[in-house]
């Protein structure tokens, strides 16, 4: 503890500068985080930096049944796995520089893959700055490889920061007036002042926390569709390079399709409307998805899942000493999952450290990020409904691809489209500045241009040929 | 093994003193020296390593770059937008903290050198 003459200690300086809140954190308060994937590793590692800076002393306990050093579902958190751009700029900035096993692929351009051609979209500083990242330690069955999991990584930070890992499953969450109490499977009960729920949008926590009662509402979800192909370092560095795989294909429901390459092996991810069997039979006859496989044949997956996926965030994400933070609260719509679980932890335990931790607490200094958040999301689901039409007028396609490609020919130009379509991509930018972006008059007048001269003289119904595999098409017919 | 950021080779120049500049580096691996030139004389400042970040001045200030750096065996460098830093720290003001330590860390080292100068002459 450092004493400051006239001033009393540090840590009672820091409840001192909280007026308002009747609940906070002092020296010695207990938090419980359910769940150690990013939002709660993250939180984790944040309440216990921000917490150090004002001598606050806490105790965290980080409860995490799983061990993500298995291989396959039992370590693994179902997720697409791409570290944006932004994300990996902050986290350096914070001085976590993620380390060369965690990262399984850097990522230095998009290739978007259209019925009318493909076009590669490139970094502008030609550098890696997107990861490829596995959440668990690998694929189902995979060989032991000299991988780290990102889940695995944060949660390292986090108890070498302090938290005490506890390997129980949290089966209950329940507030006892001026206390919150944990229950675990196990028959084991805490006591805490604080509980951070980061279970993710695949626990039953939250559905039990609804049924109790409360005016808490759960967010709503959708089914995503994620797997792995083993292809091998050789045929992926032939066939898919440092590029992440866009579709934009015209099939009903299909929101984003991505393969992303991780290695020896290359990550699917399908998102859209309650992904099923019909729309992947689709998916992977469609020539743009076959061409990126060795000889046209889609190889059997090794491990697959269907993740949940939050589309609409939980309301209110926070009760008087409890906060929703990650999947389980407020998240960006389809991209950068991760990204949204690291302004999250940090708005929470920033308001939970220098403000309070009743549900007042957290409405005026939680809850504006997370109405951000949502905000932008429906920008983003308006995004996605022009890609739809897109998907779904192919001369619309044409005239896209036209400008793309001429932007990634041309240096030192504005490359409009290319910069919107790396950020939709990467989910490096809020949704709101992409879309703001597309109203540009440079930007619709160009689009313009390129509608006409790219459908002019052609004939709509010419039939595609299919590119051999590994073979990139930077043409339009 | 994957890595992030861009690789330079042992003496390649990552940021000429006198440029422009609008964004700082964040060293992912290796080890650059930190140079400065005068009266064609090069000063060795000091050498940073792994997770030490350099070029923030241009962040803050419309200003030339003060010193060279220049890769110490291979490196890879990370790059760090401006327009990505300052708005992270619109939104998140913490997000500084690290930055502004590492800054005022330097400025007590040039102190002290300083001092250590006007000593010795």
């Amino acid at each position: 503890m450092i004493a400051a003459e006239g001033l009393g200690t540090l840590s009672s300086l820091a409840t001192e500068t909280r007026p308002g809140s009747d609940k906070t954190l002092t020296d010695g308060s207990r938090v419980a985080v359910v769940g150690a994937g990013p939002a709660g590793s993250m939180f984790s590692y944040f309440l216990l930096n921000m917490a150090d800076t004002i001598a606050l002393d806490l105790q965290v306990d980080l409860y995490e049944p799983r061990s993500f050093c298995y291989r396959g579902p039992a370590g693994c958190n179902h997720c697409g796995g791409v570290v944006s751009e932004s994300l990996v700029q902050r986290l350096a900035t914070e001085g976590i520089a993620l380390p060369d096993g965690v990262v399984q692929r850097g990522l230095e351009s998009y290739t978007l893959h259209m019925d009318v051609g493909d076009v590669e979209i490139a970094t502008p500083l030609q550098e890696q700055r997107i990861a490829a990242i596995y959440r668990g330690n690998g694929p189902r069955n995979s060989e032991p490889l000299d991988t780290q999991s990102f889940d695995g990584y944060l949660q390292h930070l986090a108890s070498e920061r302090g938290a005490n890992l506890v390997r129980r499953l949290v089966t209950d969450v329940s507030n006892e007036g001026d206390h919150m109490r944990v229950d675990c499977a196990d028959g084991f009960s805490d006591e805490y002042d604080l509980v951070a729920l980061a279970s993710g949008i695949n626990s039953r926590l939250e559905g039990d926390i609804e049924e109790h009662g409360s005016q808490f509402i759960k967010p709503d979800r959708t089914k995503a569709f994620i797997c792995e192909f083993k292809l091998g370092r050789k045929v992926i560095r032939e066939t898919l390079g440092p590029s992440m795989h866009v579709f934009l294909l015209d099939i009903p429901r299909l929101e984003f399709a991505a393969l992303i390459p991780k290695g020896d092996y290359a990550t699917l991810a399908l998102l859209g409307d309650n992904i099923d069997e019909n729309l992947m039979d689709q998916f992977f006859s469609s020539p743009e998805v076959r061409k990126c496989f060795p000889g046209g044949e889609i190889p059997v997956h090794v491990c697959h899942c269907y993740p949940r996926m939050n589309i609409r965030g939980a309301k209110p994400p926070y009760a008087d000493r409890m906060v929703m933070i990650g999947d389980c609260g407020t998240t960006r719509l389809f991209k950068d999952g991760i990204g949204a679980a690291y302004r999250a932890s940090k708005a929470a335990a920033r308001t939970a450290v220098f403000h309070g931790i009743s549900a007042e607490d957290f409405e005026a200094h939680y809850w504006p990020m997370c109405q951000k958040l949502e905000a932008d999301n429906r920008y983003g689901k308006l995004l996605f409904g022009v890609a739809s039409l897109v998907q779904r007028a192919r001369f619309a396609r044409r005239g896209i691809l036209r400008m793309t490609l001429k932007e990634q020919l041309q240096s030192g130009k504005a490359r409009r489209m290319s910069g919107v379509f790396w950020d939709l991509f990467s989910g490096s930018a809020p949704y709101r500045d992409v879309f703001l972006r597309t109203l540009h008059p440079g930007h619709i007048m160009n689009l313009v241009w390129n509608l006409i001269a790219g459908n002019v003289g052609r004939d709509a119904k010419s039939k595609d040929e299919v590119v051999p595999a590994g073979e990139k098409r930077h043409d339009i017919h | 093994m994957a890595n992030l950021g861009k690789q330079y080779k042992d003496g390649e120049i990552i940021v000429h003193q006198g440029e422009m500049g609008d964004c700082m580096y964040v060293i992912q691996q290796g080890e650059v020296e930190v140079l400065a030139v005068t009266n064609g004389r090069e000063l060795h400042l000091r050498t940073l390593g792994p997770n030490d970040f350099f070029g923030e001045m241009a962040l803050f200030e419309e200003e030339t770059r003060t010193a060279t750096i220049r890769s110490k065996g291979p490196s890879r460098i990370l790059t760090i937008d401006k327009k990505s830093f300052l708005g992270g720290i619109h939104e998140d003001p913490s997000l500084a903290f690290r930055v502004v330590k590492t800054m005022s860390h330097r400025i007590r080292d040039l102190t002290d050198r300083l001092a250590g100068y006007e000593d010795n002459n």
